[in-house]
């Protein structure tokens, strides 16, 4: 079941994008317009203005319980907008269910690890394949009509995937007893086998040491270079977001209070404000 | 490479296993039947046990891989009973040139068909549901029916369905076992088997991956369904009485507890479980008074044995077959260091 490409928006840059130079001439990958979200009476998102190129990568970052998974969850279709746009390569994904919306080409993690647990590695990527394999009802019960050329087809994807990732050893082990580091990895592996345009990470740094993050900036790296691919990130590790990012958003109170480069976002007095308080007036 | 084709010979050895456990128990009984030394109680117990482990498998398929609890598994069987026994009453007194062997399958295909249609009815009503909230939807389910078939004309009401032809036979019964094995087996090791377990180990992390939830819910429920229903038609070919007493929560509970004693998600489990629990009572009937105080017995010590992890190790650690198999590579390395 293909989602029905409904009619394709192209909306011009606003003129507060972050897109890098290099992609400014492509249509951006992901763009919001005055996107937000109402929980009963607390505004938990207001106004996100977001474009994001095609090959960029960009930092979503903030203080605790500024609304930055509830932008994922959004841009996800976890939560349905209460207001504005998201157009996914130019597509609208209102009234999407998570599903079709991963299939129109967006992957993501999670704060906290979501594996299949009780399942191999293997399958966990598997699984991220899941729309990229047509084995009909019929012949996956039969195992007859395509099956094996469809499983072998996965198989070969998938330890592709993990080979990249260094992780094609770990393949036949349960994927809840990895140690925390390669969890996260597997979690990203099994994000990029959906085929996505855009990956949107949460975290992906959090519980690790410098060594494992420094690992973790080259991987999101080639990630981007390999596949060609946008990938956003959410990321309290400021040395891994002024490192890697080429542009950056920083959400306060549910609103976007700066956008820019590494380098003008640490200049920011309002991002100082928002991370560090106000100086106190003598 | 290697290890991986090993791996994959591996899963398909224990589904290979689960069909030769099947055969096997088809031989043995067969030639016992031959001799004569099958008692004419045991005969009458064969039947029955293709209906548990029919009826066991098909609901591990909902509480193994999709992790949802239903207690309406005797419903659905209750409604291939009726539809199956129906409809081979009508063809019998109607079309009597009919064969068994066609009328028997028929109503073995309707009975399922119905059953999978009830399936996803329930299902489109529990789709927000989860857990216990999903539970007792299935047990109300259950207990409505029975109260709708008792008071109905046609299906005999609370006297029961009498002259339903009794076609049943062992040989249907193992074949219907294999079929089902052959099904279920498959199914969970493809595509959209690994979709049905992504759900029940993570539903968010699943549909974030592309999998649709509700039409895996759909999917299972009926399939589910279907299969409790052919093991209805199964049952009710077997007696030339159908009350729809038989059919309560009571029996549900008894389907789940096949499920749970042959361990969550473990296919060949279900298969013993089913057999097991249909001859424990009658095989324990020379203890009188104390039969009911060790089936409670055997059903906790198994589910201890089943959900420990402790316990599980050590039996893996003494398990005959690691065992033979440890002690041979211990010796090939020894003889690798001489």
């Amino acid at each position: 079941m293909a989602v029905k490409p409904s009619e394709r928006i192209m909306v011009p840059l606003p003129s507060h994008s972050i897109v890098p130079i290099e992609d400014m001439h492509k249509a951006p990958v992901l763009q919001t317009h005055q996107l937000g979200i109402d929980f009963g009476g607390l505004t938990a998102v207001n106004n996100l203005n977001l474009a994001i190129g095609p090959t960029e990568i960009c930092g979503l970052i903030g203080p605790n319980g500024a609304g930055k998974t509830t932008v994922f969850n959004l841009l996800t279709n976890v939560y349905q907008p209460t207001r504005g746009t998201i157009l996914l390569d130019g597509y609208d994904t209102k009234g999407k269910s998570c599903d079709q919306v991963s299939k129109m080409g967006i992957a993501r993690t999670f704060q906290n690890i979501r594996l299949f647990g009780k399942m191999t590695v293997m399958d966990n990527v598997k699984i991220g394949m899941h729309n990229q394999l047509h084995t009909s009802l019929l012949s996956s019960v039969t195992h007859g009509f395509g099956y094996k050329q469809a499983e072998k087809k996965a198989y070969d994807k998938a330890k592709e995937l993990l080979d990249f990732f260094g992780m094609a050893d770990l393949r036949h082990h349960q994927a809840g007893s990895l140690p925390y580091g390669a969890q996260r990895r597997l979690e990203i592996v099994r994000a990029l086998a959906t085929n996505p345009k855009i990956l949107l990470l949460d975290e992906p740094a959090a519980g690790m040491n410098p060594s494992e993050t420094a690992e973790l900036m080259e991987n999101i790296r080639r990630i981007r270079d390999e596949f060609q691919i946008a990938v956003m990130l959410i990321e309290h590790d400021m040395n891994l977001v002024m490192g890697i990012c080429e542009g950056i958003c920083v959400l306060n109170y549910g609103e976007i209070i700066a956008k820019g480069t590494p380098d003008e976002i640490k200049a920011n007095p309002k991002v100082i404000e928002a991370y560090l308080g106000k100086k106190a007036d003598k | 490479m290697k290890k991986s084709q090993k791996k994959l010979r591996k899963s398909t050895v224990n589904n290979l296993i689960n069909y030769a456990i099947v055969a096997a128990f088809y031989l043995v009984v067969t030639v016992m039947i031959q001799t004569g030394s099958a008692t004419r109680h045991m005969k009458s117990m064969l039947v029955p046990i293709c209906v548990a482990v029919i009826l066991a498998v098909s609901l591990n398929l909902v509480i193994g891989f999709l992790g949802e609890l239903s207690l309406g598994h005797a419903a659905f069987m209750s409604i291939g009973a009726y539809t199956g026994g129906l409809l081979s009453k009508f063809i019998a007194n109607q079309f009597p040139q009919i064969p068994v062997a066609v009328r028997f399958p028929v109503s073995l295909l309707a009975g399922g068909i119905l059953g999978a249609v009830f399936g996803a009815l329930v299902c489109l009503v529990v789709l927000r549901l989860k857990g216990d909230y999903l539970a007792i939807v299935t047990l109300a389910f259950g207990e409505i029916l029975r109260s709708i078939v008792i008071n109905l004309e046609f299906t005999g009401g609370a006297a029961g369905l009498k002259g339903v032809p009794q076609d049943a036979s062992f040989t249907y019964g193992i074949i219907l076992v294999f079929i089902t094995l052959f099904v279920i087996q498959n199914l969970v090791k493809s595509k959209h088997g690994r979709a049905i377990q992504a759900l029940r180990d993570n539903t968010i992390a699943a549909t974030s991956v592309g999998v649709n939830a509700t039409r895996y819910k759909l999917i299972v429920f009926s399939l589910s369904a279907f299969f409790a229903g052919v093991a209805g038609v199964l049952y009710s070919h077997n007696y030339s009485i159908l009350t729809a007493g038989t059919f309560d929560y009571n029996y549900s509970i008894e389907i789940l507890v096949m499920v749970v004693l042959g361990g969550i998600g473990s296919i060949r489990g279900s298969v013993i479980a089913g057999a097991l629990i249909v001859m424990l009572p009658e095989m324990l009937r020379s203890l009188q008074d104390y039969r009911m105080l060790i089936y409670a017995i055997v059903l906790i010590v198994m589910m201890i044995f089943t959900s420990n992890d402790t316990i599980k190790m050590y039996m893996a650690k003494y398990n005959p077959v690691n065992f033979v198999k440890n002690s041979m590579t211990a010796k090939k390395s020894q003889k690798e260091e001489n």
